[in-house]
């Protein structure tokens, strides 16, 4: 028997993330770090798993040596397999020529030799930047019961914001019948998830075909989804009912992370069903003082605090001292707050300390926005709401 | 250069110590500490110490210690060559499982005799310490030892029920060697449980001990050798925890709460356990958490103080827990108040109820009640 996958994941992880500034200074934006325990990767990747297909291409580019550390082998999502498993598909040099992915739809085209390897019936195409819970073996059912050639996951989102997407106007069956990449004048709010399902030979066709066009640029969304729907391709839209966020910008990600709070949270990770893989920190339970305070708060493994912690996010082994203050904010791994030291409505990145006496971002109610410290630095003094500080940028 | 040594690890040997929690399980998988096992501090002693060829030898009740050690991959011992090898009972005399250490040696000749490391680390499970094993390797080939047993300096009296205490010369040479000796309440040096061996020495005594039908590891070969073998004590200075009753697992366990024993355990090198993939933990407002360890996946309403939280554990509103030791999956319900308490795995404890042992008699409750 021809050994094959029906269907191949391939996911798109190559970007640079500037809209999160300091936090991507030197990672790629799947790898950000996430609720506590999470990276945005894990969310793609267990989806995958937990709907049935083990086999995913990630697609790196920008700044992947933590990525690639991070996935390894794939083991924590069940992803080391003999036959498929999961797969880093970084630019290489090829004997005609050598290239960089120049756009979605390029960095797929330059590994149509890895997908034909699992001689697929179907590929699905990710977004290595949304937290979502979805069940992509149902997208795929829904794609073969219209048998479209492409299925597009799509959600509704706010009038107002419908701009900001690529949106799919459809008719009363689902199929779309014009595709409009971030539109002045929205004419539906149904948003493309950045989610596609393909017939793979439908796929290479259009893929090889966008390759030789000299003005494409090479992206999915401007380029091969219109030309299949001029070409009269079926296109149906398949709707997403549930939580999904784009972590692009520095308060979709503050806000995503607030969303994992209370007791019945806008987005639950504790699903037995629908578990969230990771690479788990290899610390002990975190401790809690005999003088802390933790409120509306998630705190990870290996966290030491003693101080007061309120609508907060506690990546491992952070540290909160004595008398110190963490209201609002996200703290990523390693980080430490040190006696008496103040974090208000911050996004504060790994290993970080906030040194005594420090305060770090104003009340949300301030209204300057959310403070931001990048990775592996040292702040003494005051930093205002809304300001971004990394190595290369030090506060005052 | 680093000492090749293969380790042995026994997993049943003190499970009569511990009849509460050891009933369904292996001595080995006593869950401990919020999110390990026993075996989880020795085996990470090994990994940590380069020692990645590990003997597990089981005798009954072994699934959960299958289930928790899996390949070995969480503790980087899903090997090529070596990891973790699990050694059920073996006899080709009787059909009767082994009954002594000894027996259980003879069961393993054939795993020992395959092996090519120089050296073997055997231990139990009993012990939670950091220990470099590298150190006592070193130790033990300076000494020219044929033996040499680690002993820690307690002043409480042993609780286990079989024991054994040393007493070396100045230079490390044990004199004398005593099984289960009445103990007064002053310093004595306990062996605990971690001895180390040439392989072909152990193999050769093994053999030996087959062709005289010996059957007792300490009274045959320790005891009745001290005068003729070298058998040297190796003294460890730091923070060592012997399990060796409910009561004292619990003592231990409390002592967990204190910065210097987690800096000790788990601070600079890694502790290894089963990964679960819980979610981080749940701090609903309102919740009130003093001095106490919490674990992933667990969820609190209510007033935890003093306590030890395993994974996916649930404290409802309105319910105060203090000085317990909350297993996995626990749920409490609303407005239950628990002192001294330890639960095993799974119990559920409905509301408004109200349970109460002391320090020296903690209230159990075994594993899947309800109450």
């Amino acid at each position: 028997m021809l050994r094959k996958k029906e269907c191949v994941a391939m996911l798109l992880a190559g970007g640079q993330g500037s809209r999160l500034y300091a936090l991507t200074n030197n990672i790629a934006k799947p790898a950000v770090a996430f609720g506590a325990k999470y990276r945005i990767i894990d969310f793609p990747l267990s989806n995958c798993i937990n709907s049935g297909i083990d086999t995913v291409g990630v697609l790196t580019q920008y700044e992947p040596l933590e990525l690639n550390e991070y996935i390894g082998n794939g083991q924590p999502w069940d992803l080391d397999r003999a036959f498929g498993g999961v797969h880093i598909l970084s630019p290489y040099q090829a004997k005609k020529k050598q290239s960089w992915f120049e756009g979605t739809a390029n960095a797929i085209y330059q590994n149509i030799s890895f997908m034909k390897k699992y001689n697929p019936d179907y590929v699905l195409i990710l977004s290595g930047d949304h937290i979502y819970k979805m069940n992509y073996a149902e997208m795929l059912r829904a794609h073969k019961a219209t048998g479209a050639d492409c299925t597009i996951a799509a959600i509704e989102v706010p009038m107002k914001e419908a701009s900001r997407f690529g949106i799919l106007n459809t008719r009363e069956d689902g199929s779309i019948y014009e595709f409009e990449e971030k539109p002045k004048q929205p004419k539906s709010n149904l948003a493309s998830m950045g989610i596609y399902i393909f017939n793979a030979e439908k796929l290479f066709k259009y893929l090889e075909a966008d390759d030789a066009d000299p003005n494409s640029e090479k992206d999915f969304g401007k380029n091969v989804l219109p030309a299949m729907l001029n070409a009269g391709e079926k296109m149906f839209s398949y709707r997403f009912k549930g939580y999904w966020k784009d972590v692009g910008t520095i308060s979709s990600l503050w806000e995503s992370n607030m969303d994992l709070l209370e007791d019945d949270p806008a987005f639950d990770v504790s699903d037995p069903d629908w578990k969230i893989h990771s690479r788990n920190p290899l610390a002990p339970p975190e401790h809690i003082g005999d003088e802390a305070v933790v409120s509306n708060s998630l705190i990870a493994l290996g966290c030491e605090v003693d101080g007061y912690v309120k609508n907060s996010v506690l990546a491992s082994n952070v540290v909160v001292e004595e008398g110190a203050t963490v209201i609002d904010s996200v703290l990523m791994a390693g980080t430490v707050v040190r006696k008496g030291a103040k974090v208000l409505y911050s996004i504060i990145d790994e290993n970080v300390t906030v040194e005594e006496g420090a305060e770090v971002g104003e009340s949300k109610e301030s209204g300057k926005g959310i403070a931001v410290l990048g990775r592996n630095i040292s702040v003494a003094g005051k930093i205002a709401g809304g300001e971004i500080i990394d190595k290369d940028h030090k506060g005052e | 250069m680093a000492h090749s040594a293969v380790g042995v690890i026994f997993s049943n040997i003190h499970d009569e110590n511990i009849p509460e929690l050891s009933r369904h399980r292996t001595m080995a998988s006593i869950p401990y500490g919020g999110r390990y096992r026993l075996i989880d501090f020795t085996l990470s002693n090994m990994v940590n110490s380069g020692i990645t060829t590990v003997g597990i030898v089981t005798k009954n009740n072994y699934q959960s210690l299958i289930d928790h050690l899996g390949s070995g991959k969480d503790w980087d011992l899903a090997r090529k060559d070596g990891g973790i090898i699990l050694l059920p009972p073996y006899s080709d005399e009787t059909d009767a499982p082994y009954t002594t250490r000894l027996e259980a040696l003879m069961g393993i000749t054939g795993f020992l005799t395959h092996r090519n490391e120089d050296y073997v680390v055997i231990t139990d499970c009993d012990g939670i310490a950091r220990v470099d094993l590298q150190e006592i390797l070193h130790f033990h080939e300076e000494k020219g030892a044929d033996i040499t047993m680690v002993y820690h300096e307690e002043t409480e009296p042993a609780q286990s029920s079989y024991y054994i205490t040393l007493q070396p010369d100045e230079t490390g040479r044990v004199k004398g060697l005593k099984i289960n000796p009445k103990l007064k309440n002053s310093k004595y040096d306990l062996y605990v449980n971690v001895m180390v061996m040439s392989r072909e020495f152990l193999v050769n005594t093994i053999q030996d001990a087959v062709t005289r039908g010996l059957s007792s590891f300490g009274r045959d070969i320790l005891t009745k050798n001290v005068d003729t073998l070298r058998i040297f004590g190796y003294k460890f200075g730091g923070y060592y925890a012997t399990i060796s009753s409910l009561q004292n697992y619990y003592s231990h366990s409390m002592e967990l709460l204190q910065k210097e024993v987690r800096d000790e355990l788990f601070g600079a090198r890694d502790v290894y356990t089963k990964v679960r993939d819980s979610a981080p933990s749940k701090y609903i407002e309102g919740a009130v958490v003093k001095n106490s360890l919490i674990s992933d996946g667990c969820v609190i309403e209510g007033t935890v103080e003093n306590c030890i939280l395993f994974r996916g554990v649930k404290v409802g509103k309105g319910s105060v827990i203090k000085n317990s030791i909350i297993m996995q999956d626990t749920v409490i319900g609303t407005n239950v108040s628990l002192d001294a308490v330890i639960t095993d795995k799974n119990v559920v404890i409905r509301d408004r109820r109200h349970l109460a042992g002391c320090e020296s008699l903690p209230y159990f409750i075994a594993k899947g009640r309800m109450l």
